[in-house]
């Protein structure tokens, strides 16, 4: 049973060691300096980069994380100590659905509702949509970590004086910070990955731009683009890009949780 | 007619009287004596259980008084009533008066968290705040004051370093203030709970079965610093553990399913309770 048990936890992480391995093989060649500095080559020249992809993606996931993130964790906040009216599980009930929202249909949404009125893409829309999808994950994270925050610690701060928010905010929250970084990590590493919302908002663009109201690049949209290329010096550049945005999630991972990191090495969220 | 804050005499039908006469006349307790706080006609309830039955008593300044009494009888409610704790829980609510200081803490002009300033609370499990160093586990409680009344660094220092002498644990932790505060033990984790709440320098302290969760060594020390500590501030303990009471308390009052049966000196408690039920708790006939 245990030798399963072991069998189980091996196979679960075999497909990120596979991926890793594959994407290490076919685009570590094509990840060099100027994969990270130069423009995009015009098809059917080999060299250029994915600077303004790479640049793109982390000013979308500023904006999701920005509006997405606090939003989230406030709401997550709301559900945690409020959580058995009515409202709250109303709040909850809509959360996991759109949770479970298809991202193409959230892509459709946002094109309607943030492209369509002013007539242009744009990487603010971009952003919003990916903050959409972040909210719920964030949300639920934050609650469930809250919750595992013991009451004694709340009556604690209230007997010494401290008020319902100011609890809330710097003993409850903070204990839970580490739990709340790593679920907003997986929001983060999940919506930086994502396409199918960028199609219809960011638009993906050749150029270099990191203006919010015109369309943005972003690392997923290039990969796809090349992927379906014909030339195979695109199809490089896309094992590359694809490298390199699983090594930016992982950059963005580490970063975070260095920033974030308790004092004292407690609990650290894993 | 002055009616003392306790009945010392044994005599069935004089102590019936004066127990009467409290029931009676409530706003007696604090007028005949210098009640540091005092309880009148206090019911608490949870939804619609009324866990704490009509009750009154009066606590004097200075003093150590246990409230013992068999588990879900009501005693550490009827503690939570004291600091407005009680009314945290949802569902639950306080009905009558607590007098601090000649004040209702229940008026509508005082706030639930002037209140808890000035009257401190150490719960049954220690509980550091678990990302704050030792250092600020005891400033915890400085650092909400209104901006006005806010000590520097420096003055903070020597306010954690004196709470931390009070608590007798200053000589432990002294080389390691900034280390995390639940490395500490059990039992150094409850004296630094009783530093947190004696920084902000609290004219009473309710202390709610700190020893239940502490080892025999740990809950000796915490029962001596209660008795050192009784000279500047008033103490009110509840515990589920008799001897506690009779070591450490000067008065003891025994409740039993939400009332408050008996309020007498330890030792005539402990020998010559006047009120059969608190005899039959005592001898050990039930609990």
């Amino acid at each position: 049973m245990i030798a399963l048990t072991y069998l189980a936890a091996f196979v679960a992480t075999l497909p990120l060691l596979l991926i890793l391995w594959h994407l290490s093989r076919r685009g570590l060649s094509s990840v060099n300096w100027d994969f990270f500095t130069r423009m995009p080559a015009p098809a059917g020249e080999s060299g250029g980069g994915m600077a303004n992809a790479i640049v793109g993606t982390g000013v979308l996931i500023l904006i999701a994380s920005g509006l997405g993130l606090p939003i989230g964790i406030g709401a997550g906040l709301y559900l945690a100590e409020q959580g058995g009216t009515r409202l709250a599980n109303v709040v909850r009930f809509l959360s996991d659905v759109l949770n479970g929202l298809p991202s193409i249909v959230l892509g459709i949404f946002a094109w309607q509702v943030l492209v369509r009125p002013f007539g242009h893409f744009s990487a603010l829309a971009g952003g919003m949509a990916l903050a959409a999808m972040m909210i719920p994950l964030v949300t639920r994270a934050t609650e469930e970590m809250i919750r595992l925050v013991p009451v004694s610690l709340r009556e604690a701060a209230l007997a010494l004086g401290y008020s319902k928010w100011r609890t809330s905010l710097s003993v409850v929250l903070r204990t839970a910070m580490p739990g709340i970084v790593t679920g907003a990590l997986v929001a983060v590493a999940r919506v930086a990955g994502e396409t199918a919302p960028l199609l219809f908002t960011a638009l993906g663009n050749q150029f270099w731009s990191v203006s919010l109201g015109q369309p943005i690049a972003a690392l997923p949209m290039q990969i796809y683009t090349y992927a379906i290329s014909p030339y195979e010096d695109q199809h490089a550049q896309a094992w590359a890009g694809a490298l390199v945005l699983l090594g930016l999630v992982l950059v963005i991972s580490l970063a975070a949780r260095y920033v974030t990191r308790s004092r004292f090495g407690l609990g650290a969220g894993d | 007619m002055e009616v003392p804050i306790s009945t010392t005499t044994n005599h069935p039908t004089q102590a019936r009287a004066a127990a009467d006469a409290m029931m009676e006349q409530p706003s007696a307790v604090s007028a005949a004596t210098p009640a540091c706080i005092a309880a009148e006609s206090l019911d608490a309830y949870f939804g619609a259980s009324r866990v704490v039955r009509d009750v009154s008593f009066g606590v004097r300044s200075g003093e150590v008084t246990a409230i013992i009494g068999p588990s879900g009888c009501g005693k550490s409610t009827l503690l939570r009533c004291l600091n407005r704790m009680h009314e945290t829980i949802p569902g639950a609510r306080v009905e009558g008066e607590v007098r601090f200081e000649g004040r209702d803490i229940y008026a509508s002009s005082v706030s639930a968290i002037g209140v808890r300033r000035h009257i401190g609370m150490v719960f049954q499990r220690p509980t550091p705040f678990p990302t704050m160093s030792i250092r600020d586990n005891v400033a915890a409680g400085l650092k909400i004051l209104p901006r006005r009344e806010r000590l520097s660094r420096r003055s903070t220092d020597d306010v954690v370093e004196h709470a931390l002498r009070r608590a007798a644990l200053w000589d432990e932790v002294k080389d390691r203030l900034d280390a995390s505060a639940v490395a500490l033990s059990g039992g150094q984790q409850q004296r630094l709970c009783i530093a947190r709440a004696l920084a902000t320098s609290p004219t009473v302290l309710l202390l709610d079965e700190p020893t239940a969760s502490l080892d025999p060594l740990s809950t000796q020390r915490v029962e001596e610093l209660v008795y050192e500590l009784r000279s500047d501030v008033t103490i009110i303990i509840v515990t589920h553990n008799m001897q506690q009471a009779a070591r450490i308390a000067d008065r003891t009052a025994f409740m039993l399913a939400g009332e408050l049966v008996e309020l007498a000196p330890t030792n005539v408690m402990f020998t010559a309770p006047r009120d059969p039920r608190s005899e039959a708790y005592i001898t050990g006939r039930f609990g």
